[in-house]
């Protein structure tokens, strides 16, 4: 057996002002020549783990030595054999590419033809060879981990700690960069990956799962995907406008632990030993494990198929015409075109997904979709009303929960309900009902003092979707609802989607989740500005169905809809 | 050292990339000269006021035309308080001053006692005061001369006042706003400048990741110093360029002793941009200490607009602790009496004790962690 790079005996963190620790107790070690998966929700512990590792923190108790150096006293030493990657990157954007590695090499005393021979292999190695003389600040999302991570290699570190480095980067790059830390491996390096995302976990050599600073797993995620085998389902061969309600039956019944809408299927996972409940239609097909599938198991289960909000909300009115109409929407920013004849409806009671790789238009669609920006060409319709001409008539029937949650982190939880029905022209007795009713559905009531600020993340979650649907509005626009909450709230949050769903209310969703992508009734694929597919998400399966790819992923279809999109763009450039 | 140079270098392209730094350390200097060479003024010239004479006596008439000559007073002339009444109120004019019908009598009878009343503005009580001392001023001379016609010795009066001013001998207040408003200048780039930057590092994560190398903190405190140290003893040369060149400010020091001022100064400002930086790890909480503990203080407990002098007692204290303080008294002293070595001497040692003790704090609080 190799020894490990890193040993953690019974950390403790603890931070001022918080009432639980950041961190209880964790005991761990840290392969060479693997990749250890620190994975859980945002608030899991993940980050101060790692700034603990590189002696930017110190423990309250317990022992961490990194490379056989204490991390509390000798963190200099730790810093000499380690390469790390700061969330957001670290990188100096307004230094170009080259600029900013020659600043690591200079501080890493590396010189001479030993630093030309590195310079070339991490260019080479990160493809960013071309992009020498490019200001770090002007590049994509994925391009910057790419050199966050070369800057990080530049030592020849023996252990490499990556922040989150997949957070708002998108498949195709997160794709890339894994294979390339794969690569690095042989070297015998150890590496840290940190994720919220659960399919990352899977991948790993090695797991550790936070969750609120407690340890719930360490080893191998094949071991921890067994703890499920056999309890893992499919129903497959239901209706497909039946699917939300069989999965809100289903969560409903006895031994059910977590259900969720997979395409046109239901994934299923039964506690241990229950048998499955019996179906009116469609039948039962044994599926895979996955890592999230044995995380709810840990976590005792998903939160049920109730949803007290769609039980208050009225029945939206049937109709013929879709609800969003959006027809060839355009827009420029000078010789920049950011979206280019974008057409698609939703109809009452669908869930839209957009989706795309970063800086594809998606959120440009969506602003305009809102009314925030004005279209260059093109008209948007929201319940019949033109976004351009009647577009506070339109945004009054929109509910807009935004990325991050959007809140007033300095106003209680009260105020944020009061300022937000205010805004959506609530008053008098019906605004004091609805926040009432939202504080209810919610169970806010514990934290009605708090400021939105220092809530726990789910509580967040509530309570900006509680402020987005306060005014019963007759669309809702997500964008990117759940990213960096944990599982259990993530489902709590789609149970309450799909319920209002089934009462008429029309949904409009951006996500890089590829499992959130899959509650879509449709989705429409964004890549550079166009429309390159709309389709459910099993159509767009079937569209990269192939030999090779028997039983693509969404995020399979995603991967090659965009790579094939591109090289017929890369065609007409040179015809 | 070559971690040193390669943290100077760094920081020196992104002063050069980044458009506002620059426009602090060099645009913002000239927009300051100007508003406080132009704008800001604090001497009143040709204050307008109305001058009721009720008695119309040759007498009245040669009082005035002293009046009227006076190059402190625009004179619009009236038979009646009440017709500037309304003008006074709106602010057309800044004060009425009535020669009453008993004038030439008291004059003649030589009672001693000859009245004139001197109406002003009380809501601008800096701007009523100058009625009031021109007025004053106007008639003591007239008084002379009136004395001298009527062919007794000006020594009949027992009092003449002779004013005479040193080093300032114009009263421009330009001449010390100017050199005043340098020490502006270098607190926004010494401090604020260093402790948005510093911050900016915080927010990006790139102070994260350079933490995790093996450089130092030392080094990394130097490598900020150094840069915006050379910055600010740029756009101090500029300053005094200008000051001297275009604004006409004499300046009657030496440079090296100008030099060695600025330097201390600017070691106390980056001290303190430094330790600002080090407790507040975003922009818009490191501006805004800076501003309540840099910048305001400069503006106002310097002596740079209010004298410290005319301070109560316990602010007055307070000032000592404002490096800024000691650099206004030095530039002052430097560009309108000369090189008085031991008010300069006294003045730096007060700088250098007050940046030793930020450089102590700042060496304390900084460690290469994120919750010390």
């Amino acid at each position: 057996m190799t020894e490990p790079v890193v040993v953690i005996e019974g950390l403790t963190k603890r931070f001022k002002g918080m009432d639980k620790p950041a961190l209880d107790g964790v005991s761990t070690s840290i392969l060479p020549g693997h990749i250890t998966g620190l994975v859980g929700p945002d608030g899991a512990g993940k980050t101060t783990l790692i700034r603990l590792m590189v002696g930017l923190l110190h423990a309250e108790a317990g022992t961490i030595a990194v490379g056989g150096f204490n991390a509390r006293t000798q963190a200099e030493a730790i810093h000499e054999i380690i390469g790390y990657m700061p969330q957001k990157f670290g990188l100096y954007e307004d230094l170009t590419v080259i600029e900013n590695l020659d600043f690591h090499a200079d501080l890493r005393y590396l010189s001479g033809t030993a630093r030309k021979e590195k310079f070339d292999k991490l260019l080479d190695f990160t493809d960013l060879t071309a992009f020498q003389r490019r200001l770090a600040g002007k590049l994509s999302g994925g391009m910057k981990q790419k050199l966050g991570l070369a800057c990080a290699l530049i030592g020849t570190p023996k252990l490499l700690l990556l922040d989150e480095p997949s957070v708002g980067v998108d498949p195709i790059s997160r794709r890339e960069l894994w294979a390339m830390v794969q690569e690095l491996l042989a070297g015998g390096i150890a590496v840290v990956w940190s994720t919220s995302y659960l399919d990352e976990a899977e991948k790993c050599d090695s797991v550790i799962l936070l969750n609120e600073g407690r340890k719930l797993y360490d080893g191998p995620p094949a071991d921890l995907l067994g703890s499920v085998a056999g309890r893992t389902w499919q129903i497959r061969g239901i209706d497909e406008s039946r699917r939300r309600t069989v999965l809100m039956n289903m969560l409903k019944e006895d031994g059910v632990i977590d259900g969720v809408v997979q395409g046109r299927h239901i994934r299923i996972v039964m506690a241990k030993d229950k048998p499955k409940p019996l179906l009116d239609e469609g039948q039962w097909t044994a599926v895979e494990p996955w890592f999230e599938d044995a995380f709810i198991d840990i976590l005792g289960g998903g939160p049920g198929g109730h949803s007290k909000l769609a039980e208050q909300i009225s029945e939206k009115p049937l109709q013929d015409k879709p609800v969003i109409d959006v027809q060839g929407l355009t827009k420029r920013f000078g010789d920049f075109t950011a979206v280019h004849n974008n057409t698609f409806q939703i109809r009452r009671g669908e869930i839209f997904g957009l989706l795309g790789p970063n800086g594809a238009g998606k959120s440009t669609t969506f602003k305009m979709m809102c009314g925030l920006l004005q279209p260059t060409e093109g008209r948007a319709f929201v319940t019949g009303l033109d976004l351009k001409t009647a577009t506070s008539q339109a945004r009054s029937r929109i509910g807009y929960m935004a990325q991050k949650f959007s809140l007033y982190g300095n106003l209680n939880v009260v105020q944020n309900l009061r300022f937000f029905s205010g805004l959506y022209g609530l008053s008098g007795r019906r605004q004091k009902e609805q926040i009432d009713l939202m504080i209810e559905i919610f169970d806010l009531k514990e934290h009605l003092k708090m400021n939105a600020g220092t809530l726990p993340l789910g509580f967040k979650q509530r309570l900006a979707l509680a402020c987005a649907v306060m005014h019963q509005p007759d669309v809702l626009f997500l964008d990117e609802p759940t990213s960096g909450v944990d599982p259990i709230t993530r489902r709590e949050f789609w149970t309450h989607i799909n319920a209002m769903v089934e009462k008429g209310v029309t949904v409009m969703v951006t996500t890089h989740f590829m499992d959130e992508a899959e509650y879509c009734d449709r989705i429409g694929l964004i890549y550079r500005g166009e429309n390159i597919a709309t389709g459910t998400p099993d159509d767009l399966k079937k569209l990269v169905q192939s030999d090779q790819l028997q039983n693509p992923t969404l995020e399979d279809a995603f991967v090659t809809l965009v790579h094939r999109s591109h090289l017929e763009n890369q065609l007409q450039e040179t015809a | 050292m070559r971690r040193l140079t390669a943290l100077i270098r760094k920081e020196t392209r992104q002063i050069l990339r980044d458009p506002s730094t620059f426009l602090i350390a060099f645009l913002q200097p000239l927009i300051l000269l100007f508003i406080f060479g132009y704008g800001v003024n604090l001497d009143s010239n040709k204050i307008r006021i109305g001058l009721v004479v009720e008695d119309n006596t040759p007498d009245t008439a040669s009082l005035v035309r002293a009046f009227t000559n006076s190059r402190f007073l625009e004179v619009r002339l009236g038979q009646d308080r009440r017709e500037f009444e309304h003008d006074l109120v709106i602010g057309h004019i800044r004060g009425i001053v009535v020669i009453p019908q008993d004038f030439s009598i008291d004059m003649a009878l030589q009672t001693g006692a000859v009245n004139l009343q001197v109406i002003a503005d009380g809501a601008e009580p800096n701007i009523a005061s100058f009625v009031q001392n021109y007025t004053f001023g106007v008639v003591q001379v007239w008084l002379q001369h009136e004395a001298e016609d009527r062919g007794q010795s000006a020594a009949a009066l027992p009092i003449r006042v002779l004013p005479r001013f040193w080093y300032n001998a114009e009263l421009k207040s330009r001449n010390f706003l100017v050199p005043g408003s340098i020490a502006i200048i270098m607190t926004l780039i010494g401090t604020m400048l260093t402790a948005l930057v510093i911050s900016r590092e915080w927010e990006r994560g790139t102070m994260e990741s350079m933490m995790a190398t093996p450089v130092t903190i030392t080094q990394i405190l130097l490598g900020k110093l150094i840069p915006y140290f050379v910055m600010g003893i740029g756009s101090m040369t500029l300053c005094t360029l200008v000051c001297t060149l275009v604004y006409d400010v004499p300046f009657r020091g030496t440079y090296p002793a100008l030099l060695a001022a600025t330097s201390v100064f600017l070691l106390a400002a980056l001290g303190q941009g430094l330790l600002i930086s080090s407790v507040a790890k975003d922009q818009f909480v490191a501006s805004q200490i800076a501003l309540m503990a840099a910048f305001l203080p400069a503006l106002m407990l310097s002596g740079f607009i209010f004298e410290i002098h005319s301070m109560p007692r316990p602010i007055q204290l307070l000032t000592h602790v404002f490096a800024v303080r000691y650099f206004v008294t030095s530039l002052q002293t430097l560009f309108l009496t000369g090189n008085v070595w031991p008010l300069l001497i006294h003045c730096m040692a007060a700088m250098l004790v007050i940046s030793m003790v930020f450089f102590a704090l700042t060496t304390r609080k900084t460690k290469k962690r994120l919750d010390a």
